[in-house]
């Protein structure tokens, strides 16, 4: 056969190394697929095992106090009161994302509105610096400024909800705010022109146009902070006080799901109802991560609309 | 492609070495962290001593010590407790090796002047009974009570000592002996209990009953919060691991280390427990003098 015809009917050396490459791609991307619902698989079946194996009552734990899995009530149920805790993290991420956020917005407006300039140069890298700090930093910080300054103020040990509250303030304030700038950039040139024409003034401009433009983009990063805040466990376990108590006050100490778990870990044995009772709680916090993430997946899909 | 087939012999010549006989025996203990200090000085000495042992020694906690030896993924696992006072722990497939006794003192804040407490004022304040110092003849403060986590060794050993199975107030709750000395150092009006390794000048300690914290005392039960520190491992444990134990428990460390490290020797004890918490006068053997 002619050598051409030969060339041109075997499949070149580049298109092998593109079959290949996409091979890889491939497996690569299955192998983080089946990770993840190995994860979700995993800890699902764990965590039922306290309802199921334990008869443990799902009731009791979204609205009973006491948790002492070790112990059962009355009816041989064990006692897996978890309210303190979800009570607990709803609040100091609540509370933190509505300390954060105006200080965000403000930020993020000053950045790309008002002087982008000033704000590129010197905001940006504090902010991206805020961000790598390990969260064990800001637990020690908290632990040695915010813990005595609230018992000064506030009495008591200090430790408590608005201890880490603080402490999460100052670790979601970046991530809010880096990704509250990128949804202000994303609104068009256009938009913020027509209004000036308009005879709009700048603050007019930024309250009525931009701010309602990338309000989806606002929301997203809203929610990110919130599910770092709710994830976090070091930083707020070093300052909260960790007493599976309703919090009477901002001052008293508390817990959250996150310091539970890491602090009762390495003192259950596999397989007991204790350490079952744990998987529930990582349980719950894998679902509250899902769900951020679907409501930010929505939100994506607004904004994308518009 | 190149660079990838060089990655794939490494791999593979990575599996092959990991896979090649070694003379070495490996030996990993895991658990309580009361006791990991001690037993890393020993191994680090062992180490020194006979270079073809190699000895690892994790922290993690009792329950993990012991969960991790019941699954055989490690040889020794290193308990505050005793395994019968673990849940979801068969104590029959395990052989208890104490090593020494961990006495556990309560202490509080410097600005609380009271120096000495009953085992039922203890209980009282533990229990949430008494709630100011001013009723103990103290300064008009709150008390606040610091405990160690659920479980955790420490705890498990002041609960069954000085509770005796009263409840126990719900309170703010600590992971490691470190957070518990700073917080009662920084909390004015705290009081909480560390391990005797853990106690440091910048939070008094208490006397109980009138009795201060010595080894004699807690050699004859005049200290009335002790326990052992256990090393758990598989009925028959290799080689390498009684080495360590036999290391462990020999005179010269249990002299030294031992009590430098403040811990109380395993031979100075006139007193024994059991797993209930009940406690025995040993009866001296006069034929080799210590008892084990």
């Amino acid at each position: 056969m002619d050598p051409i015809a030969k060339s041109l009917k075997k499949r070149s050396l580049s298109a092998k190394i593109e079959t290949r490459g996409r091979l890889l791609t491939q497996i690569c991307t299955l192998l983080i697929v089946l990770l993840v619902l190995a994860i979700f698989g995993f800890i699902a079946t764990k965590g039922v095992a306290v309802f199921i194996q334990d008869h443990g009552s799902l009731w009791d734990f979204f609205t009973k106090t006491t948790w002492s899995p070790d112990q059962t009530d009355l009816h041989q149920r064990p006692l897996i009161g978890a309210l303190p805790m979800i009570v607990g993290s709803f609040a100091v991420t609540f509370l933190a994302v509505l300390l954060a956020t105006p200080f965000a917005l403000a930020a993020a407006i000053f950045m790309s509105e008002i002087s982008p300039q000033r704000g590129n140069k010197i905001l940006q890298p504090v902010i991206e610096l805020l961000v790598g700090i390990p969260s064990v930093v800001y637990g020690f910080v908290g632990l040695a400024v915010i813990v005595p300054a609230v018992q000064k103020v506030a009495g008591g040990s200090g430790f408590g909800i608005l201890a880490g509250t603080l402490v999460l303030f100052v670790m979601i304030l970046p991530t809010i705010t880096s990704m509250a700038v990128d949804a202000l950039k994303a609104v068009p040139r256009h938009y913020r022109e027509a209004s000036l024409a308009l005879g709009a003034t700048r603050w007019q401009t930024i309250y009525k146009v931009v701010l309602r433009a990338a309000a989806p983009g606002l929301m997203t990063a809203i929610i990110f902070g919130m599910s770092r805040a709710f994830g976090e466990a070091l930083a707020v376990q070093m300052v909260i006080g960790n007493a599976i108590l309703m919090p009477s006050n901002l001052a008293s100490p508390a817990t959250t799901l996150t310091s539970v778990l890491t602090m009762n870990m390495g003192n259950t044995v596999m397989g007991t109802t204790a350490n079952n009772a744990l998987w529930t709680l990582a349980l719950l916090l894998l679902l509250m991560s899902l769900i951020f993430n679907i409501v930010i997946k929505y939100l994506g899909k607004r904004s994308a609309l518009r | 492609m190149r660079c990838f087939k060089v990655l794939f012999c490494g791999i593979i010549l990575m599996f092959l070495t990991g896979c090649m006989p070694t003379k070495q025996q490996t030996v990993t203990a895991v658990g309580s962290s009361a006791l990991q200090p001690l037993v890393e000085t020993a191994s680090e000495q062992l180490m020194h001593q006979d270079s073809q042992a190699y000895i690892n020694v994790q922290g993690g906690g009792s329950g993990t010590g012991l969960s991790q030896v019941q699954q055989q993924a490690v040889q020794i696992g290193n308990s505050d407790v005793f395994a019968e006072q673990k849940k979801g722990i068969n104590s029959q497939q395990l052989q208890d090796h104490r090593v020494c006794v961990v006495a556990v003192v309560p202490i509080v804040n410097r600005q609380v002047n009271i120096r000495n407490l009953t085992l039922t004022q203890l209980q009282a304040i533990f229990m949430g009974k008494i709630t100011n110092w001013q009723s103990l003849g103290g300064p008009n403060l709150a008390i606040t009570v610091v405990n160690r986590a659920q479980g955790s060794g420490t705890r498990t050993i002041f609960e069954q000592q000085v509770m005796q199975g009263r409840p126990t107030k719900k309170a703010s709750e600590q992971d490691s002996s470190g957070m518990v000395r700073q917080i009662v150092q920084n909390t004015p009006g705290a009081i909480s209990y560390v391990a005797w390794p853990y106690l440091t000048k910048q939070t008094p300690a208490l006397k109980v009953n009138g009795v201060s914290l010595s080894v004699d005392n807690v050699a004859h039960n005049r200290w009335p919060i002790w326990s052992y520190e256990h090393m758990y491992t598989a009925k028959h444990p290799n080689a390498a691991t009684k080495s360590l134990l036999s290391f462990i428990l020999s005179e010269q460390f249990q002299q030294q280390e031992v009590l430098k490290m403040r811990y109380v020797p395993i031979q100075k004890m006139h007193y024994q427990q059991d797993y209930t918490g009940k406690i025995t006068r040993i009866k001296v053997n006069k034929q080799n003098g210590s008892h084990r």
